[in-house]
């Protein structure tokens, strides 16, 4: 049904995956994730010379674990704090890590296992600090 | 030298929707910035989950009232890629009217933001009024101003007849003998150039490895354009990505200064070129099976991943939009830069939050 490509990869080999794609010279085009009954699929998806290639990981678990690609592509971080806040799905390392904070939401974990009411947000990550 | 942190945001006078940034600075040289968005989200995404998927392009549409038109094109699109669903050619070019129809309103909208945001009112007032001319045609054609409601799963719910096509032309014409005094003075005015030239400058390899999109990349030499992937009647209208090699403000502005005028050749050959037939056909049953749909919005490249189980609700529907997709390279070029260029730069990457805060 889909024309464009979607290989499937494990955890251990996200990382190597995406440095390739960095490395062949691809565009990060976005990170989604869809919550499916007993785990969390996470969609990379890249762009080589306008034709569409996707990673597909999926994650068992109420709250996996997923590391970071920020090292490899820095724009990263914001589709991965939107995976957190969304779908509750741990990144680690992190460039920029808003600590549950990049949106300000009425639940916590809006596509978790479970929802429950926000405590009241904190704010968003301190800047340098004032000298 | 002592470090201060400076709020920009979210109320700004550049800014019509909220975005927060934190600007550290030394003396007037802004350092580090660093964002907070979220403050309008509306978990637009989890909606799939109570309405349908006939239902559902009504909300795409209101993902945003600057682009509203390609968002429900493109969920359009993607859906009818997943019930393999042929849509009519009369219909193909009627959508790609109103999306450049919906490009050169946006870019009008945009050229007059920045225009006030440097201070040339005549100029923003000059550039809505050409503006208000382009809303009346898409009022005239589909009945809305700002949601046109005019895209359905299939092909679209209204038509044009050949007088409304002469008439609608006679106004494009018009309209681009305004749009050339109004893009002259943006292009060929001293103070317009010297406030734009070498501020905020994003290198072509930088532009790309930050995942940037539309008139962000393009303006820093990457041609890369969406409709060249040919959905549409773009298959049968040719599009050349308009790109610059500066990679800075006036770059970004000359990019879509220029791409009004390719919109109005893409509506002349798409209306010209308009065969004749239905407008839309019937669908039936259910989607099934997974996309990713991927058109170009007028701030650039949008993403639709949907997946459907073969029942009326969408198992997930995701949307990335451009200004989401462009934020990172905003946060690249912010350090190093003058205080008082942070609104142009900030107006350059022509950030659209509602879109972002979906």
């Amino acid at each position: 049904m889909n024309p464009e490509p979607i290989e499937l990869i494990t955890l251990d080999t996200l990382l190597d995956k995406v440095r390739a794609k960095r490395e062949a010279g691809c565009r990060l085009v976005q990170v989604s994730a869809t919550r499916l009954p007993d785990q969390v699929e996470l969609t990379y998806s890249f762009d080589l010379n306008s034709r569409l290639a996707s990673l597909r990981l999926s994650l068992p678990g109420a709250a996996p674990r997923v590391p970071s690609i920020s090292g490899i592509y820095g724009c990263a971080f914001l589709y991965e704090n939107e995976i957190h806040d969304l779908f509750n799905v741990q990144v680690d390392g992190m460039a920029v890590d808003f600590k549950g904070n990049l949106y300000k939401l009425a639940v916590r974990f809006p596509f978790g296992s479970t929802q429950a009411p926000c405590a009241p947000t904190g704010a968003a990550p301190a800047a340098t600090p004032t000298q | 030298m002592p470090r201060t942190i400076i709020p920009f945001g979210p109320q700004h006078p550049v800014l019509p929707e909220p975005i927060h940034l934190d600007l550290v600075v030394e003396d007037e040289k802004v350092v580090e910035a660093r964002p907070s968005i979220g403050f309008v989200h509306r978990g637009l995404e989890k909606l799939a989950e109570k309405k349908d998927y006939v239902e559902f392009v009504y909300v795409a549409e209101r993902i945003c009232g600057i682009c509203s038109f390609i968002h429900g094109q493109t969920y359009c699109q993607a859906i009818e890629t997943l019930m393999n669903v042929q849509v009519p050619p009369r219909a193909l070019y009627l959508r790609t009217a109103w999306g450049e129809l919906s490009r050169i309103h946006s870019h009008l909208l945009w050229l007059g933001l920045m225009a006030d945001g440097m201070g040339f009112e005549s100029l923003f007032m000059h550039s809505w009024r050409v503006r208000e001319k382009v809303l009346n045609i898409i009022e005239a054609t589909t009945g809305g101003r700002v949601i046109f409601g005019s895209c359905k799963i299939g092909g679209v719910r209204r038509d044009m007849n050949a007088e409304t096509i002469r008439n609608l032309l006679q106004e494009l014409d018009a309209i681009e003998k305004d749009m050339r005094q109004i893009t002259r003075v943006f292009l060929d005015d001293n103070s317009v150039k010297s406030r734009l030239s070498g501020i905020g400058v994003l290198p072509k390899q930088e532009a790309h490895d930050l995942g940037c999109v539309g008139p962000m990349l393009r303006a820093s030499g990457v041609a890369q354009d969406m409709r060249t992937l040919g959905y549409a009647a773009f298959k049968d209208i040719g599009v050349e990505p308009v790109t610059r090699a500066e990679g800075d403000c006036y770059a970004r502005c000359a990019v879509r200064c220029e791409e009004l005028f390719q919109s109005v050749g893409i509506i002349r050959q798409a209306l010209e070129k308009i065969p004749d037939g239905d407008i839309a056909v019937k669908v039936t049953g259910n989607p099934a099976g997974e996309t990713i749909a991927r058109t170009e919005q007028p701030r650039g490249e949008v993403v639709y991943h949907l997946k459907a189980n073969g029942t009326k609700n969408l198992q997930r529907f995701r949307v990335r939009t451009p200004t989401f997709a462009n934020l990172p390279a905003m946060l690249k070029v912010l350090p190093g830069c003058d205080l008082a260029d942070v609104p142009m730069i900030v107006l350059t990457i022509d950030p659209c939050i509602s879109c972002a805060e979906r």
